[in-house]
């Protein structure tokens, strides 16, 4: 594709406009929503199968390699899907010099929760 | 026409303070509040796990105070939260492949995600109440 093809030569002299991926957060959110609509819905039907569920029959059913695999895919998903929703909110409302800081510093809190909920699901799964 | 006169003749750019709310405004940024909202759920969904992890005390730890009044209100919560942001999530997803923008599809999708998703959170915990027993 040209995307030369619609500038004015002041336009492409002066290197404004767009960065030329805004599309693709935009996208990006589609496909994770996408992907977390069946892997919310299991979640939240296994949940209430298991309201009152002890903590050796939670811990078997973790244990499962569907569940785990299901529950890491779950925490990918969500903390992607958090981070580019949290992401376009901070950049609405926060028009300081504080923004940068804000997306970075929410960035780094989903990437450490996803890995901490991985680590969590993995040594379950892989306990005993 | 003085300046001052004319300045105050111009028409002013839309409010948010003096709109009335509708359906469809209304809708647009619960869609937004439930996302932060789960956001925050997000993070008590690696606290569960990580405790889970931990062992059978700090789990029980998470298990009362999710069984506690605030952490049922909260729960509550989280699911009214995520099946409103499921629902709307969907309807986005519907108008981003072009479709459904009449003005009647446009309410008649907008009742559908109130309903829809009030009945599935009173569903699940009914479902819920039932199998704790």
């Amino acid at each position: 594709m040209n995307n030369e093809g619609m500038r004015s030569p002041l336009g492409r002299a002066s290197g404004l406009g767009s960065a030329k991926n805004g599309v693709e957060q935009w996208w990006r959110e589609r496909v994770s929503a996408l992907a977390l609509v069946p892997l919310t819905v299991w979640f939240a039907a296994s949940l209430i199968v298991h309201t009152g569920s002890d903590y050796a029959t939670f811990i078997a059913w973790l244990q499962t390699p569907i569940t785990s695999l299901l529950m890491v895919l779950l925490l990918v998903g969500v903390f992607y899907h958090t981070a580019l929703g949290l992401q376009v909110v901070i950049e609405d409302y926060v028009h300081s010099g504080l923004k940068t800081f804000a997306v970075l510093g929410m960035r780094f809190g989903c990437c450490g929760l996803a890995v901490a909920g991985i680590l969590a699901t993995l040594r379950i799964a892989f306990s005993r | 026409m003085t300046n001052s006169t004319r300045k105050r003749l111009q028409p002013l750019s839309p409010n948010i303070q003096i709109y009335r709310p509708q359906l469809t405004s209304v809708l647009s940024i619960a869609n937004r509040i439930s996302g932060i909202a789960l956001s925050l759920y997000a993070v008590a969904l690696v606290v569960w796990l990580v405790a889970a992890a931990a062992g059978p005390h700090a789990y029980s730890t998470a298990h009362v105070f999710m069984g506690s009044w605030v952490g049922r209100i909260l729960l509550f919560g989280c699911t009214f939260s995520f099946f409103l942001h499921l629902c709307g999530g969907i309807r986005h997803l519907i108008w981003d492949a072009g479709y459904g923008f009449e003005l009647r599809t446009i309410y008649a999708s907008g009742w559908m995600v109130v309903l829809v998703s009030s009945a599935l959170t009173l569903l699940s915990w009914i479902l819920s109440l039932v199998l704790a027993g």
